[in-house]
């Protein structure tokens, strides 16, 4: 670590005033929106719900994948944006509040919670679907979550104290221990609060899928801001070297969605088992079947032709455009998994964009109060000069 | 001095010692504006191509049309053979069924883009087969595959002075400067894409691997020691044997003899004739009509439901099977029942090869309890 490294490590410190006020907004109008929502139409709105708590739990959980991913594999290039990926981490403590309005009467939601009680097929999931194990898990992926999200960020910010090169490799052992609990935890997730709207149907896979669309969501949202603070020399100047791993990453990660939902359709498709293709005929009918083909337009076809060519990915501009309309996409990727359970075919009112709303807004806030707490770039980490100067 | 005018200069390469150094003479030969030259490291270094103002390999669009190419052309065989070639119904599918083509499309795209790239890039840029190249076999190409990094102007560029170009890499602090001489310009060309030699040798490769696969998979593989027990001691049926006098293998039990638990059976295919000749041979016993149950259950019910209605899960998908209970059936004699069962009516298929003949009659025994169930007598009720 050279000692004009140290010098320039913070250019600007805290984030213009407007920024903060835009988050507040956001997040005061979503918070007045939902109450509102919730007091229209609760069911409609707790249905919203779960989209939003899916959303905001895939930006948190792809950015704790991604900075165990950076300690595992020992990349170099990711260094010195890591600190962005750390600070979205700030959204877990959110994530109890939004599920909340869930909790007071889930039984909206997930019909297995007051089930039919000739209904043989719930009867028989009972020992896992059950409110108070559902809640007990809940908690227990939450605990287990926070815990290593504080072990990540406090290693790395003591880190920038001490340049103690032990932290790293403290994390890195934190890291691999991590990505298997991620996996389990994960799945446990996208079972309980996606596939069990629908308790009858099934998916292998589908803990898979929703870790497809949660990197896809955190590394965009990064990517975002990433270019935008680079933009306002808060970071030392990225180069196109860095926006190509992130584009890279990108596509990567589009392709590997596309690559599960089509697993998960085919396998479907052809065993043609009517307690399995009822999952997809709910989304082929009343108007959803152009939803699904939009989905796979706005969701992969445009994403892919976009970031295919190599000069996309080093474009900061295109990668900004880009980094937006992925965000978007997953969140139309939540809502085709989620909302056929509330009502067969297209709904779309103002209560569908209440949430987007708040969840922007609170992003805004958490970085703005994470940048006013901690350096923006982890001074102390002993890979961050090679990975100021990481070229291709 | 003779010897040096045959020669003719190819370039003039200089040798420095660091990857740093490297890309400052990379830098300053590029910037000077020569455009023919190249630099040769042991290993690649970062940074190179924009030092040297190289502008992006076309090798991407090879690979994009290559693939392309994959998809239409595994998309296509597979719809050709669907609907036109071979149509089957497969699994209950439309014959054009596109989602099972997605993997097969995607691998193929994949294994042309990338292999067809790779053989692209070796006939445009290695020019392939051409394998000559002036800085083989020169000291300079010996140090710069070791521990030197090596830069080469070539005589080609428009800029190129000999005077002027020696003077400059010096200044740049290039080590060992010296020109490349060749003897003539055949060893610059080597060997052409068309050059008969090459067209010889590649007709020779051609069939010396085409014909060792055909020799080791027709006949290597079929050699006595490997003979995959295909070869045994024992005749197939329909088989010539020239042990029998009529040369057939199969043979007509004994005449006059019966095999073991086969006993010998009439059946002349009339149902009538068959109706009245053949009466069930097995008593009515719990185990008899347990087991005529169970065969029921597994060969009948599909179509003629549980308890012989006619109502099973596959009504209306072919013309509906009877019920066994009309007065029609009930008057069958068990013979009648018996032959239909083994050889079918109408659309229903004859199941004397997959239910035994004993099985058959205990089924016949079971459709009469079941008719006598549903239609109880009053005989039956005292």
């Amino acid at each position: 670590m050279s000692a004009s490294l140290m010098q320039i490590d913070q250019p600007k410190k805290s984030l213009p005033k407007s920024i903060k006020i835009t988050g507040w907004v956001l997040t005061i109008v979503g918070v007045l929106a939902v109450a509102a929502a919730y007091i229209i139409d609760s069911k409609h709105t707790a249905f919203n719900n779960v989209i939003g708590f899916l959303c905001l739990t895939s930006v948190a959980l792809g950015a704790m994948f991604f900075i165990a991913l950076e300690y595992v594999s020992g990349a170099v290039w990711s260094v010195p944006m890591r600190r962005v990926f750390e600070f979205l981490l700030g959204t877990l403590i959110i994530l109890p509040l939004i599920a909340i309005p869930i909790l007071f009467n889930p039984g909206v939601v997930f019909h297995w919670i007051h089930p039919d009680p000739s209904d043989e097929l719930i009867a028989h999931k009972a020992p896992y679907l059950n409110l108070t194990f559902f809640l007990w898990r809940f908690i227990g992926v939450l605990v287990i979550w926070n815990i290593f999200a504080w072990l990540f960020t406090r290693n790395s910010l003591k880190q920038d104290l001490s340049g103690d090169q032990k932290l790293t490799r403290a994390n890195i052992r934190i890291a691999a221990l991590f990505l298997p609990i991620l996996a389990i935890t994960l799945t446990i997730t996208a079972i309980d609060w996606a596939m069990s709207l629908e308790p009858h149907w099934y998916s292998t896979i589908f803990g898979v899928y929703y870790f497809s669309g949660t990197v896809l969501s955190a590394i965009s949202v990064a990517t975002y801001i990433i270019i935008k603070l680079n933009e306002g020399n808060y970071l030392h100047d990225l180069k196109k070297d860095h926006f190509y791993s992130l584009g890279a990453l990108l596509f990567a990660f589009v392709n590997f969605w596309a690559y599960i939902a089509f697993s998960q359709f085919l396998l479907i498709w052809y065993a043609n088992l009517p307690e399995e293709t009822s999952w997809f005929i709910s989304r082929w009918q009343g108007g959803m079947e152009f939803f699904s083909i939009l989905l796979i337009v706005v969701h992969f076809v445009v994403p892919y032709f976009v970031l295919l060519p190599q000069d996309a990915k080093m474009d900061p501009k295109k990668l900004k455009f880009i980094s937006i309309w992925i965000i978007v996409a997953h969140y139309l990727d939540l809502y085709w998994l989620v909302m056929p359970s509330y009502k067969s075919g297209i709904t779309l009112t103002w209560i569908e964009f209440v949430f987007p709303i708040f969840i922007v807004g609170i992003i805004i806030l958490v970085i703005d109060w994470k940048i006013k707490k901690h350096n923006i770039v982890p001074v102390g980490d002993p890979k961050l000069e090679r990975g100021i100067n990481f070229r291709l | 001095m003779i010897n040096m005018q045959s020669q003719h200069l190819y370039g003039i390469t200089a040798l420095f010692n660091t990857p740093d150094e490297i890309i400052h003479a990379a830098n300053e030969v590029s910037a000077k504006g020569f455009t023919r030259f190249d630099v040769n490291t042991p290993y690649p270094i970062h940074g190179m191509d924009k030092a040297m103002r190289l502008k992006n390999s076309k090798l991407g669009f090879f690979a994009l049309a290559f693939g392309i190419f994959g998809t239409i052309a595994s998309v296509g065989l597979m719809s050709w053979v669907t609907l036109v070639a071979y149509p089957l119904v497969i699994g209950g599918k439309p014959f054009w069924s596109w989602p099972a083509f997605v993997p097969v499309a995607f691998e193929v795209t994949v294994l042309l883009a990338s292999v067809l790239s790779v053989l692209a890039m070796i006939v445009i840029y290695f020019k392939f087969p051409n394998n000559a190249h002036p800085l083989h076999d020169t000291t300079y190409m010996k140090r710069v595959s070791t521990d030197a990094f090596g830069i080469c102007i070539e005589a080609k560029d428009p800029l190129f002075d000999e005077q002027m170009v020696t003077e400059f890499l010096k200044s740049l602090g290039g080590k060992d400067i010296s020109p490349i001489r060749i003897e003539d310009s055949s060893r610059v060309l080597g060997i052409k894409l068309f050059d008969p030699k090459f067209i010889f040798i590649l007709i020779i490769i051609a069939a010396l691997s085409s014909g060792t696969t055909y020799f080791v998979f027709n006949k290597l593989l079929y050699m006595e020691p490997f003979n995959w027990m295909s070869k045994q001691n024992k005749l197939k049926p329909q088989a010539k044997s020239n042990f029998f006098k009529d040369h057939t293998g199969m043979r007509l039990p004994v005449e006059g003899t019966v095999a073991r638990n086969n006993f010998p059976h009439v059946q002349t295919g009339s149902m009538d004739s068959t109706g009245i000749y053949l009466h069930n041979p097995l008593e009515v016993t719990d185990k008899v009509l347990e087991e005529g149950k169970s065969s029921y259950r597994i060969f009948c019910s599909p179509c003629h439901g549980n308890f012989g209605r006619g109502d099973s899960r596959l009504r209306g998908q072919f013309p509906n099977p009877p019920t066994l209970h009309s007065d029609k059936v009930r008057n069958l004699t068990d013979g009648q029942i018996y032959n239909i069962i083994s050889n079918g009516q109408n659309v229903m298929p004859g199941y004397d090869l997959q239910i035994p003949r004993e099985n058959r009659w205990k089924i016949v025994h079971y459709i009469r309890a079941l008719q006598r169930a549903q239609n109880v007598s009053e005989k039956d009720m005292k």
